[in-house]
């Protein structure tokens, strides 16, 4: 444990700080290094794997299983299993990307931005909300990969390289912009993710009955022993990582609203899209942190860790960033007339009483009226009623998107292309799947992986405190 | 507690990120050679034809123009076939009996096509006109080679994309006067780089890269 106390924790202010102020604590009382690192890592290394983990896992696996079957079918019969066709030629597929892109980014927001702002309640939840990203990334690549109908060629159409064919991708095009803003960010998530676990990878290892454990933990660790110049080094490059990742939360979905703003469509080509898009993607994110959040707490009793004080705070963002997104709302609105477009001022209209109103309606119920719910003390504190609530505002989101892709282009400019779409089976089988890859990707990662980064939660422990003729 | 790993460990932990990086590399590296090398594209590989076709024989040693047998090659999109009996013109005549040429002979008795391979396979989704071509100051030599020094043919070029584009975004560096299209190892009696850009002058010759030029 000395090497523990060797961090430099100027930033940390204790577990009783908080208390103080009449605010819940960020890890409850009684708690030591060693009740940290043993009920974390006690997940992991059991030889008895909960039953409950199976169940979950099995049915997460059998979604998973149901996105294998559409894809070979995609693969077979081609993009027309889906319901898009002219005039709406992007449907479901990007929808669900933009959806999980967006649920991402809370991951990255917790990880870097609340690092650099010394914010220790991210602490207990920046582990299990980075694999969250990395996983949502992998959902959504997946979607704009399958969309091309053939996927192995796409590396042609993505990425530029010298092909055979004498062509490069169209740079003035969002989509290839897309291309880089999603691979980089999937990169620097996996990296900043796997940076985080190596001191936890080494705890691990000591702490591993099995052989096949030490081998695996040690070489994850990358020979990781604890020495002030680890520290010293990790936490250099974990604050680098951290800068890097930083404008990335505000970067890519930036891009990913290119992919409509700059194109010339009512509902798509506006200047507020890049912030709207980045707030419903941090209110998304943490909407899905507090999906996973509630359940995992309360199966491994992690109530001591994951408290009152982080789901408050993850309330208060989706508070936040959910007015953020219905000021959007309301800014489209106000375009839509004040632009004294007929085009636009159609699309509103169509918007709202169109054949896809109810869902408009659902959208606004939901980001708009049903989260200043959140305003209320006894709302914050009623846990399944905030889990019911996380995933009604992940629907909301959902339909957002689906909304402002489908309104706008079914409602072609010439009235002799108009058309409804609908999705098919298939479509939705996608969209469960992905969901399906999602969990158990979740599913491994809380049974294999410390959901809960340990070295940091010895950091805000009252005996990181205690010590303080090591910090000389 | 045990050691578990050997000091070698630091070592291979250091290779194997080198070791990636390189194999990273070079993996795309081989992907990238592998696409353009001829085991791909098929090219500077004999084909076996149904007969032991010669044009190395036929041009090079005999002098036979190249539109005595690809008839269309100024005024259709395809350069033709030639019929047997274009064959037989002369193969009546000399080396009647032959038993190299009893295919020949086989197919003008029975009216029967010989069934040539093709060498120059463009894919489907291409269109490709000879005539516009050579009525541009494109010798049959650039695509095709020295055909008079094949004594069976093979595609000289890949024909993939790149090299298709490499012609049509630079043509100055390839045409040449109409009046040498059918010669076979032109030189050009000025530098290329001043007889180019005249020629493309002088013929009005575009630079056609739109896409549906080639893709209709």
């Amino acid at each position: 444990m000395s090497v523990v106390q060797e961090r430099e924790y100027d930033y940390v202010e204790g577990a009783a700080a908080g208390a103080v102020r009449g605010v819940p604590p960020v890890i409850a009382p009684g708690h030591t290094f060693e009740t940290v690192n043993d009920k974390i890592s006690g997940v992991i290394l059991t030889k008895r794997t909960p039953i409950g983990w199976f169940l979950g896992f099995a049915i997460a696996f059998a979604f998973l299983m149901l996105l294998n079957l559409t894809i070979g079918k995609l693969l077979m019969e081609g993009i027309g299993i889906w319901g898009n066709n002219v005039p709406v030629g992007w449907a479901f597929d990007i929808i669900n990307f933009v959806w999980w892109i967006g649920i991402g980014h809370a991951g990255t927001l917790i990880s870097a931005i609340l690092l650099l702002f010394r914010q220790q309640w991210r602490t207990s939840i920046n582990r299990f909300a980075e694999a969250m990203t990395l996983f949502a990334v992998a959902c959504a690549a997946m979607f704009p990969l399958l969309h091309t109908g053939r996927p192995w060629l796409a590396a042609y159409w993505l990425f530029p390289y010298p092909n055979t064919m004498g062509l490069w991708p169209q740079f003035r095009s969002p989509l290839i912009w897309d291309v880089f803003a999603v691979s980089t960010y999937g990169t620097v998530s996996a990296l900043f993710w796997f940076t985080g676990l190596v001191p936890d990878m080494a705890t691990l290892r000591d702490r591993a009955q099995s052989k096949a454990g030490r081998i695996i933990f040690g070489m994850l660790s990358l020979g990781w022993r604890g020495s002030a110049r680890h520290w010293q080094r990790y936490e250099m490059a974990y604050l680098l990582l951290a800068g890097i990742s930083t404008p990335l939360v505000l970067s890519v979905h930036t891009i990913v609203s290119f992919d409509f703003a700059v194109s010339v469509l009512p509902g798509w080509h506006a200047t507020i899209f890049p912030p709207y898009f980045v707030a419903g993607a941090i209110y998304s994110g943490f909407a899905m942190v507090l999906t996973l959040a509630v359940p995992l707490r309360k199966f491994y009793g992690l109530e001591d860790f994951i408290t009152m004080r982080h789901i408050h705070n993850m309330t208060k963002v989706m508070l936040v960033t959910g007015m953020i997104v219905a000021y959007g709302y309301a800014n489209e609105a106000f375009f839509a007339w004040y632009s004294a477009n007929p085009y636009e001022g159609y699309m509103m209209l169509n918007r709202m009483t169109g054949p896809y109103a109810p869902f408009y309606w659902s959208l606004i119920a939901i980001n708009a009226a049903m989260i200043q719910l959140f305003w209320f003390r006894k709302v914050r504190n009623n846990i399944p009623l905030l889990f019911v609530l996380s995933l009604l505002v992940n629907v909301g989101m959902w339909l957002e998107r689906f909304i402002i892709i489908v309104t706008s282009l079914h409602r072609d400019f010439l009235p002799s292309s108009w058309d409804m779409y609908a999705p098919t089976r298939w479509d939705f089988a996608m969209f469960a799947g992905t969901i399906g890859l999602f969990l158990s990707l979740f599913f491994l990662f809380i049974r294999f992986l410390p959901a809960l980064a340990m070295f940091e939660m010895r950091t805000i422990v009252p005996e990181a405190k205690l010590q303080p003729e090591h910090h000389g | 507690m045990p050691q578990i790993f050997k000091p070698s460990a630091n070592t291979l932990a250091k290779a194997s990120i080198v070791g990636g990086l390189l194999l990273a590399v070079s993996l795309i590296g081989l992907l990238i050679g592998l696409g353009r090398s001829s085991y791909v594209t098929r090219a500077q590989e004999f084909i076996e034809q149904p007969i032991q076709f010669s044009h190395a024989h036929h041009v090079g040693d005999d002098g036979i123009d190249c539109r005595y047998c690809h008839t269309s090659v100024e005024t259709s999109s395809f350069a033709g076939i030639p019929p047997t009996k274009t064959c037989m013109n002369c193969h009546s005549q000399i080396w009647s009996t032959s038993p190299m040429l009893e295919p020949v002979r086989a197919s003008i008795r029975d009216d029967r096509s010989l069934r040539w391979i093709r060498v120059h396979d463009l894919p489907d989704f291409v269109y490709f006109n000879h005539s516009v071509h050579v009525k541009n100051g494109v010798g049959c030599e650039t695509c095709h080679g020295r055909v008079d020094e094949m004594p069976l043919t093979y595609q000289q070029n890949s024909l993939q994309m790149e090299w298709c584009l490499d012609c049509h975004r630079a043509p100055e560096k390839y045409v040449r006067p109409r009046s040498e299209i059918f010669t076979m190892g032109y030189r050009p009696p000025v530098p290329q780089s001043v007889q180019g850009p005249e020629l493309v002058k002088a013929y009005g010759i575009e630079s056609l890269t739109n896409c549906s030029t080639c893709h209709r």
